[in-house]
């Protein structure tokens, strides 16, 4: 058919953009995380321009490039800190939100079929409604003479207000908030699409239902509780607003120590060399999910 | 008919008022006639009145409305062939590489993409404000969309594409004619995901912005930071109430749209 040769720029057009936008700029981030901060505009050096300064001149400038910026990342216990504590702060959220999430897409796994659809637009829901508005009616509620404070004051409950705003404690709950339905969709499509018999069987065998969920409901929702985790883990790690509303000056996050590094320093070679370094950490989290998303795709079809 | 269980019942309920409850008492809250975020004062609309009189508020919502509106447009184009290219062309050269371009935005911290976008536009030297900020949109959102369309692709069956072409259709007539109707539904939903991820987006619009180019979450993130105000209280509850509308109606007509196709099938199956 001579019509399908056009059909490549059907895919050549997204491709472009892609690597426009996608792509080149990644390349252009580590290019400047090897640079050194100057006080100029644009605020790095080397820059290059072969069309002004001669292709000589710019393939010279090749040996200003410095580590200077990943070594500091060693060196400045900041750095070293606010990977760990991004880590174990997403690390330790994902755990609990599994907890919380279980439940709850069990129950509407296992709710009449007529009642799903509206449960899953109920999850989705919140969803679609501003993240940065989510966060924020949380700072109501947690602060020293919020709403759960004045509660628990008027019913007696406690003495003191309870000071959780601006606390790790305050980010815990932003994050379990802000990502619930990121881990309660996955484990919900894996759970409905279960074979209900299969828990009768076990339990005509002689399993109780506790051993009955371990041995049959658990194993067979896998994939939707590893989709869920890294759901949550990969974007929590690399979170800004949460931290920076929620948590206090204690609260380390490479997501904010970069943005003030970037803002509040101007140290632009700097900020791209920690955004490097957390995508590296990221990669492999990363890798792990696609690899599932696509033997999951592969199973499906 | 199954019933709800205890168990599954207070699960229900408890996950539900964790999800909801804040969402309802910032609403609740932005009614209250007093300053306090904690002390109820009585009924009052002073807030959204002070909202309609707050210029700097009216031309952020301005701005972002038009990003949104923009970008989710051009993304949705981008994203639908983006989907259509991995899931009709098979094997191409580069495909692994673009399916990871295209997936990998889905989970990248907001961060590193804004500060790449940013470092982008100040190496190729042009101004940054507005078209920069649709520029980052239509960049991050795509992804989404393609994600959307990609799966509902993947689920119809193609054997309808290739009749249309056996009969003599051209590629580019079959895909307006068959495909593009039977993907609607999703082409509609991934332009509202696209809609309201960019006027939702905060940390992107930051890095990419320029003078004179504030969004509504900048702005909001820049009052918050100084401080609760019930004036934001009420620009999120009314924001909440277009989005919850528009979701609602959306799933209203997608739904309705299925059930016509589905017995416009039925009908065909009868009468062959």
């Amino acid at each position: 058919m001579t019509n399908t040769n056009h059909r490549w720029i059907v895919r050549a057009i997204p491709y472009l953009w892609t690597l426009v936008f996608f792509l080149i700029p990644f390349i252009i981030v580590f290019k400047i995380s090897l640079s050194s901060p100057e006080i100029a505009q644009p605020p790095y050096s080397p820059t290059f321009d072969p069309f002004v300064d001669g292709w000589s001149e710019t393939f010279a400038r090749f040996a200003e490039f410095t580590s200077a910026n990943y070594l500091r990342l060693f060196d400045d216990s900041i750095y070293v800190s606010s990977y760990l504590s991004s880590i174990w702060i997403a690390g330790s959220s994902t755990v609990m939100m599994l907890f919380i999430a279980y439940p709850l897409a069990y129950g509407m796994a296992r709710a009449p079929k007529s009642w799903r659809p509206t449960l899953v637009m109920m999850v989705i829901l919140p969803f679609w409604t501003s993240f940065l508005i989510r966060v924020y009616a949380w700072i109501s509620i947690l602060s020293e003479e919020g709403l759960l404070n004045s509660m628990l004051l008027s019913l007696g409950i406690i003495d003191e207000p309870l000071v959780i705003l601006s606390t790790n404690a305050a980010v815990y709950i932003g994050i379990l908030y802000s990502y619930l339905p990121f881990m309660v969709l996955p484990l919900y499509s894996a759970l409905e699409k279960m074979d209900e018999s299969l828990i009768e069987a076990a339990k005509d065998l002689g399993c109780t239902n506790i051993q009955a969920f371990w041995k049959v409901t658990f194993p067979l929702s896998l994939p939707g509780v590893i989709a869920g985790c890294f759901l949550v883990f990969i974007p929590a790690v690399g979170e800004f607003v949460i931290p920076d509303l929620l948590g206090g000056s204690d609260t380390v996050m490479i997501g904010k120590t970069m943005w003030e590094e970037f803002f509040n320093n101007r140290d632009w070679p700097a900020a791209s060399a920690v955004a490097i370094a957390l995508l590296i950490v990221l990669m492999i989290p990363i890798m792990i999910f696609q690899n599932n998303q696509a033997k999951q795709q592969e199973a499906g079809q | 008919m199954k019933r709800f269980s205890t168990f599954n019942a207070v699960s229900l309920t408890a996950g539900f008022a964790f999800l909801y409850l804040p969402i309802l008492l910032l609403i609740l809250y932005s009614f209250n006639a007093g300053r306090s975020v904690a002390v109820w004062g009585g009924w009052s609309t002073k807030w959204y009145a002070s909202v309609f009189s707050n210029q700097q508020l009216l031309d952020a919502a301005w701005i972002t409305l038009k990003v949104a509106f923009l970008s989710a447009s051009i993304a949705t184009i981008l994203g639908t062939m983006a989907a259509l290219a991995l899931a009709r062309h098979g094997r191409f050269a580069g495909r692994t590489l673009f399916s990871g371009m295209v997936y990998a935005p889905l989970v990248m911290p907001e961060v590193i993409t804004g500060l790449s976008l940013l470092l982008l536009f100040v190496s190729i030297n042009v101004d940054r404000g507005f078209w920069t900020i649709v520029l980052a949109h239509i960049t991050f959102t795509m992804c989404f969309v393609a994600v959307v369309v990609q799966s509902r692709l993947v689920s119809f069956d193609r054997s309808i594409e290739e009749a249309a072409l056996d009969l003599g259709c051209t590629p580019f007539m079959t895909f307006f004619r068959i495909t593009l109707p039977l993907i609607l539904p999703a082409v509609i939903s991934s332009w509202m995901l696209a809609f309201t991820l960019s006027l939702d987006d905060l940390v992107i619009s930051s890095f990419t912005t320029g003078p004179g180019a504030t969004t509504l979450p900048m702005k909001i993130y820049s009052d918050v930071r100084l401080g609760v105000k019930p004036e934001i209280n009420a620009v999120c509850s009314m924001m909440v109430a277009v989005v919850t509308v528009t979701v609602i109606i959306a799933s209203i007509m997608t739904k309705r749209q299925e059930v016509e196709r589905e017995r416009a099938e039925r009908l065909a199956q009868t009468t062959s």
